[in-house]
């Protein structure tokens, strides 16, 4: 038989067959494909547990790579939580967990310890953070779970607190670490955000200190995160060039975790 | 005589399918979000009509407890939801194909005879070109909720950094509900997509897999008018 290739046109029928053997070839390989990595990505292994966890590796990458973008992209300090009138503040504040800063400790024993980079420890009593200027915000409070509370706030603004213990070569690295006494709850902060003027080391919830579940006696307020970051009962701060350990980032959240 | 009709470009084919995935893991990612929260429902007059989601739901797709997780899957697919949709739109500007897809003058009017027509109150069609009226204004509207998905989207994921969208979607509040309704409104949309497609057959379903629609043509007599507006 002759190969040579007729130089026939082909017939429609021929055509319609042609286009839809190909059409659909093309077709059944994207689904086939599309199934085939969704269950790659699906049965992905789990990042090594460390300073993140809980979460499939690609996934862990993609957080980070999209939360740097966005930092990146849009994160200044001049971008200012939206505040509200003190009256807009609710009468009871929500409140979801306390771990690390379960009922109350007694006042005397509990004082904030500051780890400088000289490896000098600083004690610091709540009274000498009361004499420093006191700094309010009304907020809208914002939980990684979705809801969202007004709530009123008082404090010591962390650029205070860093200017008044003269913590500035401390500032100039990049996370702070914010530990529970007991150290059951723990948080990392990128230094831009705790420095963002809106950040509060607070004592007063509604104008009254801090009762137990609230964080008693000094809490982080820290509005462009979620609450999830918002650490209750400092006990310790560090500062560090790599990321501090984070009580969430471990289960599986956004290191991040910024607003 | 049969003939080959050119329907749906390519690149129209390929958004269309790349989003049907994409979208289907938003859907269940956001899920995975809302769940660690499920206040929303439809009360009227102090009496609740739904209740987003009941736990039957819930259980049955396993939704319950996994929030990290949804955030980790709707964090990764949003870049995919937006760039496949960045593209479909630059495309469609682009190509002209605007042209067969949004609303015009008439579309409005049309869009109840199509409606009539598809409940079989009214007898005859009213005019089909690639897209009829209601077809225009639900393709238009669809791509116009990705949008607002997106913009709402952005607008509760960084609402300090992105405090003027949050803003003009009317604060962080309602922007979650936007982006909730608009939730619901693909889901609506997916369920009625499939019965017209169902209802439409298969040279409908055909043309945005392969691209064209088989069609009979009376043969045409010797001397041809201008058969132009048909490709239109």
């Amino acid at each position: 038989m002759k190969m040579k290739k007729p130089k026939k046109e082909l017939t429609i029928d021929q055509k319609i067959k042609r286009r839809n053997f190909l059409s659909f070839t093309v077709f059944g390989a994207f689904i086939a494909g599309t199934y085939g990595g969704w269950k790659w990505l699906y049965n992905s292994p789990e990042e090594t547990a460390g300073i993140t966890g809980g979460v499939r590796k690609p996934l862990r990458r993609a957080l980070n790579k999209t939360e740097l973008f966005f930092r990146r992209l849009a994160f200044s300090e001049n971008h200012l939580v939206k505040t509200y009138p003190k009256s807009m503040a609710a009468k009871v504040v929500r409140h979801n967990t306390d771990i690390g800063s379960e009922g109350k400790l007694p006042p005397e024993k509990w004082k904030l310890q500051v780890k400088k980079k000289s490896g000098e420890v600083l004690q610091i009593t709540l009274d000498e953070l009361r004499a420093l200027p006191k700094t309010e915000i009304v907020y809208d409070f914002k939980c990684v779970e979705g809801w969202d509370q007004i709530s009123h706030w008082g404090g010591v603004k962390f650029t205070d607190f860093i200017e008044h213990f003269k913590l500035h070569d401390e500032a100039k690295l990049d996370y702070v670490g914010f530990e529970t006494p007991d150290k059951q709850y723990y948080v990392g902060i990128d230094m831009p955000s705790a420095l963002h003027p809106q950040t509060l080391l607070a004592y007063e919830v509604n104008e009254q200190p801090l009762p137990g579940k609230y964080g008693q006696p000094l809490r982080l307020i820290i509005p462009v995160k979620y609450g999830i970051k918002n650490l209750k009962r400092i006990g310790s701060i560090t500062f560090s060039n790599t990321r501090p350990h984070d009580y969430w980032a471990e289960q599986g959240y956004d290191y991040y975790s910024g607003l | 005589m049969k003939v080959i009709k050119e329907k749906h470009p390519l690149v129209m084919r390929w958004t269309h399918w790349v989003n049907f995935p994409i979208l289907a893991i938003m859907i269940w990612s956001g899920m995975l979000i809302y769940w660690a929260n499920d206040e929303y429902s439809i009360t009227l007059f102090g009496h609740t009509f739904v209740r987003f989601f009941p736990d039957w739901f819930y259980n049955t797709l396993h939704i319950p407890s996994r929030l990290a997780e949804g955030m980790a899957f709707h964090f990764l697919f949003m870049w995919f939801f937006t760039l496949n949709g960045i593209f479909y739109i630059l495309y469609t500007i682009l190509s002209g194909e605007w042209r067969q897809l949004l609303p015009n003058r008439h579309s409005f009017k049309e869009a109840w005879l199509v409606l009539l027509h598809d409940l079989h109150i009214r007898k005859t069609s009213p005019p089909q070109n690639k897209y009829n009226a209601a077809q225009r204004i639900a393709y238009t509207a669809i791509i116009v909720m990705g949008i607002g998905s997106v913009i709402t989207g952005l607008a509760i994921y960084k609402p300090v950094q992105f405090y003027w969208l949050t803003w003009l979607c009317g604060g962080y509040h309602l922007a979650r509900i936007w982006h909730f309704v608009l939730t619901i409104g693909y889901v609506l949309f997916f369920v009625i997509h499939i019965v017209q497609v169902i209802l439409a057959g298969w040279n409908n379903f055909r043309s945005v897999v392969s691209g064209f629609e088989v069609i009979d043509e009376k043969p045409k007599p010797v001397i041809q008018t201008s058969n132009e507006d048909e490709k239109a």
